[in-house]
Parts: C-alpha cells; sequence; structure tokens
C-alpha cells in the first residue's frame, strides 16, 4: 500500500518518561563529572528543559528535520530478504537515506540549535565511526558555529571518508592516540577539551550516554524514529510489530525506535550489541553478555571492565558499536525485563550486509548490520503474518573500505 | 582529629602555608613509589595524595595520563595501592589522601572500600569524577570511619555548592584554580586568589589550591591565600624522567625542597 509521505508526518515526543530529578533512570544514571563540569551540566539541563516546551524552538526543529533531513524516512518492506530468512515479515526503518546518511544527524540538529540559543560559539563532539561527527560538523555549517571533533586513531583509519567529509564541512578532526584509541578515548578527550572551555563551548554529545541531561536529550531528539515508524507500520500494515530491533552502541539509535513502542507491552524490544569475533575480554563490545554495572564517562551503567574497575579493551568491526558502556536507561529497561539484548559477531553483520545488499540493493551501515543479523534470527522464529521492525540506522559508503579488506581476505 | 586536620591545625599555628604533593601510584611502580612516599616526607610534604591508577583518567593532562599509563603497566590496582598504604603507615605519619576515580570503588564496593581504607590507614579520600549530588552514599561510609571526605571546588562552582561542599567535605577543601585537565603550567592562574576570597566567605575548613602549580614562585604566590598549594604533574614529570633509576629519591627530594624554598634550584 503506498502512501505519500506527508502523511506521516510525526513530531518528536518530549517531557515522557523523564528521569528522575538526579537524572536517574532506576539505580543508572546520574551525573558523575569533574566539578568544573557540574556547572555547565546544570546550566544544559536547565536550558534543555525550556526549549523542549517552547514552540519556537520545536518548530524550527520539526521544519529542519523535514526540509533539511529529508523526514519523513520511508519504512519499507524488505521482501527478498524476509522471504531467504523464511519467517515473519521485516520492515526496515530508512534512517540510512536522512540527510548525512544515518540517524545522528537528529540529535545533532537538535543539539546544536540549543547551543546557538545558549549563546555558545564553538561545538566539541566525539566521533566513532564518524557519523556523529559528520551530523554535528554539518548541523555546525548550517548554523555558523565552529565545530571541533575527536576521533580516535583507529577510527579516523577505518573510516577515512567520514574524515575527509568532516573536513570539508569546515570542522577540526582532532585525532585521539590514547588508550584503544577508539570513541571511548575520543569521548575522554572531548570532555578534557570542555572542562577548559565552558565558557563558549558546547558539549554535543552523539549518544544516550554521558550525565544527566544527554541521555534524555538525546532520547528525546532521536524519538521521531520510532514515531514515524509506528505510524507508518500502521499504516502500510495495518498492526504492531512482534519485535522492534537496533543495534546498540551508546545506544541512540535503539532508544529513538524503541521510545514509541515501549507502552506497547506486547511488542518486543531487542538491542544488538557487537560480539565482536567472541565474548571474549578485549574481543567484543556486548556489555550485557561481558560487563558489570561500574561508572565510566558520566554515568552509572553496564560496562566492560576487570576486576580492579579498570575499563576493558573492546573490538567490534564496527567502529559505532566499539564502546565499553551503554546508555543508562537501557540498563533500566533491561532490568525491568522491558529490553532484551542479544549479540551478532563481525562474521554474522557482514554476512547481513551483504544479504541487505544481494537481497534488496541496500548497502548498510555495519553498525545497522548487527541489527539485521538478529532480525533474521528473529524473524526465523516467527511466522509468515508476524512483523519484525528494524531500525536501519546508516547507510553503508564509510565501510566500503573495511568490508573490501574482509573480502580479500 | 583526624591527621589531615591536625597537620592544617600546625601549619596554621606555625603561621606557615603547607605543600601538598601527589603523585601517581604504581609508577615506575609501587615498590619505587614506597621509597618516594617516604622521600616526599623527608623533603617535607605536609600532606601526600596518592592516585589511584584508572584507565580512563579524563579530568588529567598529558602528564598524568602517560604516568597512570606506566602504573596500569606496571600492575597498580587500588586493591594494591590500599597494600602499599598498609604497608607504610607504621613509618609514615604524613596524611595521605587517596585520589581516585569512581570506577576502581565503585568495582570494589563503597563499603568494602571504606573498611579497607581505614584498615590501611588512608586518611582522606578524593573521588575525582563524583561531585556532592552523588557522594551522599560514600561520605556517609567513609566518615563514619574517621576518613576524611575531601571535595573539589572549582571557579565554575556556585556559592550554594561551596556550602555543600563545605558541610559534607573535611580535612580541606580542594580548589581547582583554573577550568581544564591538570598539567603544568607558566603561571598561577589569574581568577586564583579571587576563588579563594569566594570560597573563604562560605567555610573555615582549610583551603589547598592546585591545578598548574609547579614552581616555587606558584607555592609562594598560592601560600599567601591558602592554606597549602598542591603540586601534581610537576613532580609526575620529576618522577617521569627519573623512572626506575638510583637518581628517583634524590631528584624527587630535591624537587620538593626546592619547591618550599628550603634549597635553590
Amino acid at each position: 500500500m503506498a502512501i505519500r509521505r506527508a502523511e506521516i508526518h510525526e513530531t518528536a515526543v518530549f517531557g515522557e518518561r523523564d528521569p528522575d530529578l538526579r537524572g536517574y533512570y532506576g539505580p543508572f544514571g546520574g551525573r558523575f563529572v569533574p566539578e568544573t563540569l557540574m556547572a555547565p551540566v546544570d546550566e544544559l539541563a536547565r536550558e534543555y528543559f525550556r526549549v523542549r516546551e517552547d514552540p519556537v524552538f520545536l518548530e524550527e526543529f520539526h521544519g529542519l528535520l523535514q526540509h533539511y533531513v529529508g523526514r519523513p524516512t520511508p519504512l519499507y518492506e524488505a521482501r527478498r530478504l524476509a522471504a531467504e530468512a523464511g519467517g515473519a515479515r521485516i520492515f526496515l526503518k530508512r534512517e540510512d537515506l536522512t540527510h548525512t546518511g544515518a540517524h545522528k544527524i537528529n540529535n545533532a540538529l537538535g543539539q546544536a540549535l540549543l547551543a546557538r540559543r545558549m549563546g555558545k560559539r564553538r561545538v566539541v563532539a566525539e566521533t566513532g565511526a564518524g557519523q556523529h561527527g559528520v551530523a554535528t560538523a554539518t548541523a555546525c555549517a548550517l548554523l555558523g558555529l565552529e565545530c571541533d571533533v575527536y576521533m580516535g586513531a583507529q577510527d579516523m583509519a577505518r573510516q577515512a571518508p567520514n574524515v575527509l567529509r568532516m573536513r570539508l564541512l569546515g570542522a577540526t578532526v582532532r585525532q585521539v592516540d590514547a588508550g584503544s584509541r577508539t570513541l571511548k578515548d575520543a569521548i575522554n578527550e572531548a570532555m578534557r577539551d570542555w572542562v577548559a572551555t565552558v565558557a563558549d563551548t558546547y558539549y554535543l554529545l552523539g549518544s544516550v550516554l554521558g550525565p544527566h541531561p544527554y541521555p534524555l536529550m538525546v532520547r528525546e531528539f532521536q524519538s521521531i524514529i520510532g514515531r514515524e515508524a509506528r505510524a507508518q507500520l500502521l499504516a502500510q500494515a495495518g498492526r504492531l510489530p512482534e519485535a522492534v530491533v537496533a543495534c546498540v552502541g551508546g545506544g541512540s539509535n535503539a532508544m529513538g525506535i524503541f521510545d514509541a513502542f515501549i507502552a506497547d507491552a506486547g511488542v518486543r524490544l531487542i538491542g544488538v550489541e557487537a560480539g565482536g569475533e567472541a565474548i571474549v575480554p578485549g574481543r567484543h563490545a556486548a556489555r550485557f553478555a561481558g560487563g558489570s554495572v561500574g561508572i565510566l564517562q558520566g554515568t552509572k551503567t553496564w560496562v566492560l571492565q576487570d576486576a580492579h574497575g579498570n575499563i576493558e579493551l573492546t573490538h567490534s568491526i564496527s567502529a559505532g558499536l566499539d564502546y565499553a558502556a551503554i546508555g543508562p536507561e537501557h540498563a533500566w529497561l533491561q532490568q525491568q525485563g522491558r529490553t532484551d539484548y542479544a549479540y551478532a559477531t563481525d562474521a554474522e553483520a557482514l554476512d547481513a550486509f551483504g544479504r541487505v545488499a544481494r537481497l534488496e540493493g541496500i548497502l548498510p551501515a555495519l553498525e545497522s548490520a548487527h541489527g539485521v543479523a538478529h532480525a533474521l534470527r528473529v524473524a526465523r522464529d516467527l511466522g509468515p503474518e508476524d512483523i519484525v521492525l528494524v531500525n536501519l540506522s546508516g547507510r553503508g559508503d564509510k565501510d566500503l573500505q573495511t568490508v573490501e579488506k574482509t573480502l580479500e581476505r | 582529629m583526624s591527621r589531615i586536620t591536625e597537620t592544617f591545625t600546625k601549619l596554621k599555628a606555625a603561621g606557615r602555608p603547607g605543600l601538598v604533593t601527589y603523585i601517581t601510584a604504581g609508577d615506575p611502580s609501587l615498590a619505587r613509589t614506597r621509597d618516594v612516599l617516604f622521600a616526599l616526607a623527608r623533603a617535607g610534604a605536609d600532606v601526600i595524595e596518592l592516585g589511584v591508577p584508572f584507565s580512563d583518567p579524563l579530568a588529567d593532562g598529558p602528564v598524568i595520563q602517560r604516568a597512570t599509563e606506566r602504573a596500569l603497566a606496571a600492575g597498580a590496582t587500588l586493591d594494591a595501592v590500599l597494600g602499599l598504604v598498609a604497608d607504610v603507615r607504621a613509618e609514615l605519619t604524613t596524611p595521605i589522601v587517596l585520589f581516585t576515580y569512581a570506577n576502581p570503588v565503585a568495582r570494589m564496593g563503597f563499603g568494602a572500600f571504606a573498611d579497607r581504607a581505614a584498615k590501611a590507614g588512608v586518611d582522606g579520600v578524593l573521588l575525582l569524577d563524583v561531585p556532592i549530588e552523588e557522594a551522599g552514599e560514600v561520605q556517609g561510609l567513609l566518615a563514619a570511619r574517621d576518613i576524611d571526605p575531601i571535595f573539589l571546588v572549582s571557579p565554575t562552582t556556585t556559592p550554594e555548592r561551596i556550602r555543600d561542599a563545605a558541610r559534607l567535605g573535611r580535612g580541606f577543601l580542594y580548589a581547582i584554580s583554573r577550568l581544564g585537565v591538570t598539567g603544568v603550567r607558566d603561571r598561577v592562574a589569574d581568577g586564583a586568589e579571587a576563588l579563594v576570597a569566594r570560597i573563604r566567605k562560605e567555610t573555615s575548613l582549610p583551603l589547598a589550591l592546585g591545578f598548574g602549580i609547579s614552581h616555587p614562585d606558584h607555592v609562594r604566590a598560592v601560600g599567601q591565600w591558602a592554606d597549602a598549594a598542591v603540586v601534581g604533574s610537576g613532580l609526575v614529570q620529576v618522577i617521569a624522567e627519573c623512572g626506575d633509576s638510583p637518581s628517583l629519591v634524590p631528584r624527587v627530594e630535591a624537587y620538593v625542597r626546592w619547591l618550599t624554598g628550603e634549597v635553590p634550584a
């Protein structure tokens, strides 16, 4: 059933399911930051709670989502992919078709608008796969803000096209050589920058991580994904899905699509972590499979750590999932049994990448391919009338070099 | 009276500002840190801050980051650092403040940590990424065991939060003289004197001022306003240059005596 885009014009939802006043989701979350950052984090929370009720701000945000990002993004039924898997119908929420090619732009625009409103002239950000960095550089170009993006040296090597994109967009990409030289180290460095520059600089965090209000704010800016997908599915299939599946690094695309379905008790919500090479310390990033509760980069949540509380190195073929902690709200939803978490290995993600490419003509990001890989398993256990909704959170152009290397092997 | 409070009381009576020295435990090794602790005490450090190495020291600049990496590579853990304190305690009378990120402590468990720290003879604990809003539980556990919880106050801290820090803190308050991470700087931050005055209005707790203090001139200047100066990265840099060589102990002693003005450079 074809529907015109204009028929689905949902808005992001603000003000529902807030954490407590201290930013806790059950026992998870909070604000574990050095003293100097407490005032700016407080200021940010105050401003955020103001703008999310401000019709002028919301109109500008949703206007940009529609006319600049290209929302709503399509909901597409992947019939050949589903037929080969054998089982349920599979619908893909096409966040890969946004401007800049991933869901990250939704949050980057929301926060960049907030930064401008707060009178900050400069933005710092971290990036793993480079999609958040590109989205932030884009939003800063659009709004006339100076932009510095911290990126691990390993990630710069494996996501080189995005490094060039950021530079072309006018951002300065700052290489991080500490630790595992990936996302976690980029966040450390971005926070070190921010702690020295709080007066005129805004820290634009890219996932549902960090101190309150970031996990809340990023989820709410991303909640448009689930609103649209739910309405589109009701329009196209006439019913809700059995399961919603999304990959989880920090977990912003997953929170974005889960949010609209939390109240639908019959809908299973499944996050897919990076299983890497194996669930062995240092070789994966599956926090619920190999982690425990800890405190990292501003928030209390599930982290990969050793017996002494040092953070373990992580590995994933996808830079965007290669991170030692998961957003605190995921930890809380998991503890309540509302969400489940599985993992897909590097090999399974590559296999799913190939299937989506050959059967549907879509190159998904390797991050999103983790979600697809597990969605295929879920679909196989369901009947032909059942529906699995997958968030195809980004496109795979940035991963061609990585995939090419694995093909050569 | 805690050993820290006693130290600041004596300093005040003597009309002399104190010197707080920071080192990263386990750099270059825990055995050498043991030697350095005694060297610091001999050279005149009034309080010793012992940094627990953590994999993600996001409040630290490059000098302490590198020290942390060396210490972790040498096998220093919170457990081992507590063991070191217990080992030196009988002979070392200088107050020891553990300076640590939250996660190693959370991993051990706040209650278990407080017990172990008390048993080892730790005098104070500063949790770098646990602001007062999150500190309730651990503050109570420490205070109940007569360990001083030390809080940070920064140029961005509001008067209301300074009062909260003074109410929850014991021993002394640690004033961060400038925005940014730890590191060696050419001069004392311009706003440092005003910051000290702002904190003094809210509390009578002793005040140690740090971040960017590495030269006798800095120490002397800070001593005019605060109760003590904190030297961290400058000392850690000296330790880094010596590594495991025999010059480590004499160089550390000479650096501290230079800072206090006891000997010329």
